[in-house]
C-alpha cells in the first residue's frame, strides 16, 4: 500500500507529528478520536511490525496500534 | 399483580478502559465472592458480588472495559444503560478505574460519567508503575477539577484498596448532581438542549442530570440507516437525534468531532494542571523488550516458540488429567451397574447421565489450561504483541490478529478454542473466529485418521520415501487449515459482512500476571462452561444414548441391540445418501454416534462389527473393517474409501459440545445452526468429489 504524504501512514519511524484531521467511515472515526487522535494531539510513530503493517503509535503517552488502512485516514501536519 | 418486595442493593458500579487494572480492583473490593449472570438480551456476563462498606450493604458490578460509553452494538450499550439505570436500578455511586500512566485518555471516559451526575470515584491505578517514572499526579487538584473521588491505588498489591472503599462509601451516600463539573459541550450546546428537552418531555429518564449525557450518547451512538442496534431508543427521540445530525452535516459540521474534542480539551486542561513529568524520561523497560519481541527476526523466533510451547502444553499436559477423568467416570459406572439392578432405568443413568457428566467433564483440564495460558500472555502483555505482529497475516482472510491464538488452539480442541474467542473485541470478528474455528483439525479426529490409514494401508506402504500414513495424515491437516482459512475469506464476503471494525490494539507495559486474578479467571471461565455448555452436552448425551438404545432389542447381544436401534436404522435409512462418498450403513451408524464426541466413531464401530473393546489401535476392528463388504461383494474399505472418510471428518462439524458451546458464546440457536449446516454441506461435497472423481480415474479401489 503506498501512503499519501501528509498522512500518518506516511510518518517515518521514529517521527512525530501533529493529526490534523480524521477521515473514513463513521464508526471508525469516532472511535479513533475517542481513544485520543483528537485533531491537535501528537503522535509518535514507534515501530513497524515485521510484516509491515499495523504500526505502533505512541499517543498521549500510551501506546496504540493500528492498521494503515486507518492511518491513511489521519492526516497530520 | 403484586410482587413481594425486595429491596435490592444499592448498586456500585466499577468501569475502566481495558487492562486499566479493573478486573484486580473488583476482585480486591470484593474478595473473589463474585456472582455471574448475564444481562438481559446480550451475552456479556454479568458480574456482581455483594460489599459492605461503613455497615451498609452494596452490590458491586463489573461493567465491560471500554475506552467510552459510547455505542453500536447491544453489547457496549450495557454501559450507559447502567449507568442511567435503563436496565436496572440507577446506580448509588461509580467507580472508574484509570491508569495512572494514561491519564490523557483514561480521564476521558471518565468525564463521560462524571457527567451523567452520578456520584463517582475514580481509582487513580498502577500508581507504582507512575510512581517508579518519576510522575507525580496531584490527586487533590485532580478531585476539585472533577469533582470525584480520587484515590491512589495499587491493585496487585492491595495498595489504597481501604481508602478506596471509604471512598465508595461516601459517594454512595451523596445525591445525583444535576450540575456536574462537566459542561455541556459548547459547539453542540444548543442541539444537546433541544434533545435533553425531548428526552424529558418523553420521560424516558427523569433526572435532567442523565437526560443531558443521553443526549450526548444519543448523538454519539445512532446511525443513520439504520445501522446501529441499539434498543430502548423511543422513535420520537431517534428521529430528532437524525435531524440534528443531517442539519449540522448539512452546514458542514461533525457533531462527533465537535463532542469528542470538547471532552479532550477538557482532559487536557486537567492533565496539564495535575501530572508533573521529570524532565528526561528514561527509556523505559518494555522499550527494550519490544525492541526484540517485535522484531521481525528474534521477534519471530520467541513468538514460534511461545506458541509452541502453549500447544504442547495444551496437548501433553492436559492428557493425564483427561485419562484420570476418564478412568474416573468408567469407576463410577461400573460402580453403579454392580450396585443398580439391570434395567433400563440403570442403562440410562450409566450410558446416559454418567457418560454425559463425564462428556462435560472431560473439557475441564483443556479449557483450564488455555486459559491459564491466555490469562499469563495477556497479563504480562504479550497477547498484545501476537496480535500486533501476525495481524497482517489474519487479514488476508478477514481475521484478525486476536483470532490467532483461538485458531491455534483449535488444533487441540474447538470447545476451548471457542471461548477463547472472548479476548477478539468485535463481535463480528468473533463469530467469524467462531464459525470457522472447528474446521481446525482438533485431537479427537486422530483416532480416527488412525484407525483409518491403518486399515486401509498395510503397514510400510510408501509413497515415494514417505510412509503413505504419514503423507495423508499430514495432507489432512494441510487440508482442515486451508478450510478454515478459506471459509474465513468466504464468510467475511458474505454472511459477517458487517461495517469492519478498526483494530484499535492497545500495547501495554509488559507486567508481571498476579496468579490470584489469573486463577479466579480461569475457574469464572471453567464455572461458565460448565453451566453455560454442560447442561446442553448432557442433554445430548442422554438424546444420543437414547437413539443408540432404543428400540429395545430384548437379550440381543450389543451389536444386535445397535444393528436396529434408532441410530441403526437411521444408519440404512442415509445410506442412500452417503453411499456416494463411499460409505455403507455401518459407517453411517459410526458418523451418527460420533457426534457425541469424534472418537467415538471408533467405539461404535466396533460395536457394529461386533468387536469386543474396541480401540483405533486394535487390530481385530482394523480386520473386521479390511474384511467388510458391499452386499455385491466389493470392498467397503477401498484406500480411496478411507480418503474420503477422513476428509468428511476434517470438515463435518461432527461434534456436539462444539455445537453446545457456539450456542453459550453466540447466545443464539442461529449461529451454531448455521455451521452445523455450512461445515457439513461443506464436507459431504468435499467427500463426494473425492470418492466420484477417484472412481472416475481409477484411484485407490484396490
Ligand atoms: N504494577 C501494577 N500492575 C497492576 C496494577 N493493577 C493491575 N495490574 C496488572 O495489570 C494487568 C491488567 O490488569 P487487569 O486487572 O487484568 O486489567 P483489566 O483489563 O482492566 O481488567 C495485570 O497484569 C495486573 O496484574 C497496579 O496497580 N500496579
Amino acid at each position: 500500500m503506498t501512503s499519501k504524504p501528509g498522512s500518518l501512514a506516511a510518518l517515518p519511524v521514529g517521527g512525530t507529528a501533529i493529526v490534523s484531521r480524521v477521515r473514513g467511515e463513521r464508526a471508525v472515526v469516532r472511535r479513533l478520536l475517542e481513544i485520543g487522535l483528537v485533531p491537535g494531539t501528537k503522535v509518535t510513530l514507534r515501530r513497524v511490525a515485521p510484516m509491515g503493517d499495523p504500526i505502533e503509535l505512541k499517543v498521549r503517552n500510551f501506546t496504540l496500534s493500528i492498521r494503515r488502512s486507518e492511518a491513511l485516514g489521519i492526516d497530520i501536519e | 399483580m403484586t410482587l413481594p418486595q425486595v429491596t435490592p442493593l444499592p448498586i456500585v458500579l466499577v468501569a475502566g478502559n481495558p487492562n486499566s487494572g479493573k478486573s484486580t480492583i473488583f476482585n480486591a473490593l470484593s474478595g473473589s465472592r463474585a456472582h455471574v449472570a448475564n444481562y438481559p438480551g446480550v451475552t456479556i456476563d454479568r458480574v456482581s458480588a455483594p460489599v459492605t462498606i461503613d455497615g451498609r450493604d452494596l452490590e458491586l458490578v463489573d461493567l465491560p472495559g471500554t475506552y467510552s460509553l459510547s455505542a453500536r452494538s447491544r453489547e457496549e450499550q450495557i454501559a450507559v444503560d447502567s449507568l442511567l439505570g435503563r436496565n436496572l436500578p440507577s446506580p448509588a455511586a461509580m467507580v472508574v478505574v484509570v491508569d495512572a500512566a494514561a491519564l490523557g485518555r483514561a480521564l476521558f471516559m471518565a468525564l463521560e460519567v462524571i457527567a451523567t451526575g452520578v456520584p463517582v470515584v475514580i481509582a487513580v491505578n498502577m500508581s507504582d508503575e507512575v510512581a517508579r517514572d518519576g510522575i507525580v499526579i496531584d490527586l487533590a487538584k485532580l478531585g476539585a477539577m472533577t469533582g470525584a473521588e480520587v484515590v491512589r491505588t495499587v491493585a496487585t498489591k492491595g495498595g489504597g484498596i481501604a481508602n478506596l472503599k471509604a471512598a465508595i462509601g461516601r459517594a454512595a451516600a451523596r445525591a445525583p448532581s444535576e450540575a456536574p463539573l462537566v459542561e455541556r459541550p459548547a459547539a453542540v450546546a444548543l442541539d444537546l438542549a433541544a434533545l435533553e428537552a425531548a428526552i424529558l418531555a418523553e420521560q424516558v429518564l427523569e433526572r435532567p442530570g442523565a437526560a443531558r449525557a443521553w443526549a450526548t450518547w444519543l448523538l454519539l451512538s445512532l446511525d443513520d440507516d439504520g445501522a446501529d442496534d441499539l434498543i430502548g431508543v423511543p422513535p420520537a427521540l431517534r428521529t430528532l437525534t437524525l435531524d440534528i445530525r443531517r442539519r449540522a452535516a448539512a452546514a458542514g459540521r461533525n457533531v462527533d468531532l465537535e463532542i469528542i474534542s470538547s471532552f479532550y480539551q477538557r482532559v487536557d486542561t486537567i492533565v496539564e494542571a495535575v501530572v508533573t513529568r521529570p524532565p528526561e524520561p528514561r527509556r523505559h523497560q518494555t522499550d527494550r523488550i519490544d525492541a526484540v519481541l517485535t522484531h521481525g527476526l528474534y521477534g519471530g523466533a520467541v513468538f514460534a516458540v511461545v506458541m509452541l510451547v502453549v500447544f504442547q502444553a495444551l496437548f501433553t499436559w492436559s492428557e493425564p488429567a483427561i485419562a484420570l477423568i476418564e478412568s474416573g467416570v468408567a469407576g463410577v459406572q461400573a460402580l453403579a451397574a454392580t450396585a443398580l439392578p439391570a434395567g433400563p432405568l440403570t442403562d440410562l443413568i450409566i450410558n446416559g447421565i454418567i457418560a454425559g457428566v463425564g462428556n462435560v467433564v472431560v473439557f475441564v483440564p483443556q479449557i483450564g489450561l488455555l486459559f491459564l495460558f491466555i490469562g499469563l500472555l495477556e497479563d504480562s502483555g504479550y497477547l498484545a504483541r501476537v496480535a500486533f505482529v501476525i495481524d497482517r497475516l489474519m487479514r488476508s482472510v478477514g481475521l484478525n490478529g486476536r483470532a490467532f491464538v483461538p485458531m491455534l488452539s483449535g488444533f487441540s480442541c474447538a470447545v476451548p478454542a471457542v471461548m477463547a474467542t472472548r479476548t477478539i473485541e468485535s463481535r463480528t470478528d468473533r463469530l467469524l473466529t467462531m464459525l470457522v474455528l472447528p474446521l481446525m483439525s482438533c485431537s479427537a479426529r486422530l483416532p480416527v485418521y488412525v484407525l483409518v490409514t491403518a486399515t486401509v494401508f498395510a503397514p510400510g506402504t510408501r509413497f515415494g520415501y514417505l510412509s503413505a500414513g504419514a503423507v495423508l495424515l499430514f495432507a489432512m491437516y494441510m487440508l482442515s487449515v486451508v478450510a478454515a482459512l478459506t471459509a474465513a475469506a468466504v464468510l467475511r464476503r458474505t454472511v459477517l459482512k458487517g461495517p469492519g471494525a478498526p483494530l484499535v490494539l492497545e500495547l501495554p507495559p509488559y507486567r508481571l500476571p498476579a496468579p490470584r486474578v489469573l486463577l479466579f479467571n480461569v475457574w469464572q471461565r471453567v464455572r461458565a462452561f460448565l453451566i453455560g455448555a454442560g447442561t446442553v452436552i448432557l442433554a445430548l448425551t442422554i438424546v444420543l444414548w437414547a437413539l443408540l438404545s432404543y428400540p429395545r432389542a430384548g437379550d440381543a447381544s450389543a451389536g444386535d441391540q445397535l444393528r436396529q436401534s434408532f441410530a441403526g436404522r437411521l444408519g440404512h435409512a442415509i445410506e442412500p445418501a452417503i453411499e456416494p462418498l463411499g460409505f455403507d450403513w455401518r459407517i453411517g451408524v459410526g458418523i451418527i454416534g460420533a457426534f457425541a464426541a469424534r472418537e467415538v466413531f471408533v467405539s461404535t464401530l466396533a460395536i457394529v462389527f461386533d468387536i469386543e473393546s474396541g480401540g483405533a489401535e486394535d487390530e481385530p476392528l482394523r480386520d473386521a473393517l479390511r474384511a467388510a463388504t458391499w452386499p455385491d461383494g466389493r470392498r467397503l474399505m477401498t484406500p480411496l474409501a478411507g480418503v474420503s472418510l477422513m476428509v468428511f471428518f476434517v470438515l463435518a462439524c461432527q461434534c456436539m459440545s462444539t455445537i453446545a458451546v457456539v450456542r453459550r458464546e453466540s447466545g443464539t440457536w442461529t449461529w451454531p445452526l448455521f455451521m452445523l449446516a455450512y461445515m457439513t454441506v461443506l464436507a459431504y461435497a468435499a467427500s463426494l468429489a473425492v470418492y466420484q472423481i477417484g472412481s472416475r480415474l481409477g484411484l485407490g479401489l484396490g
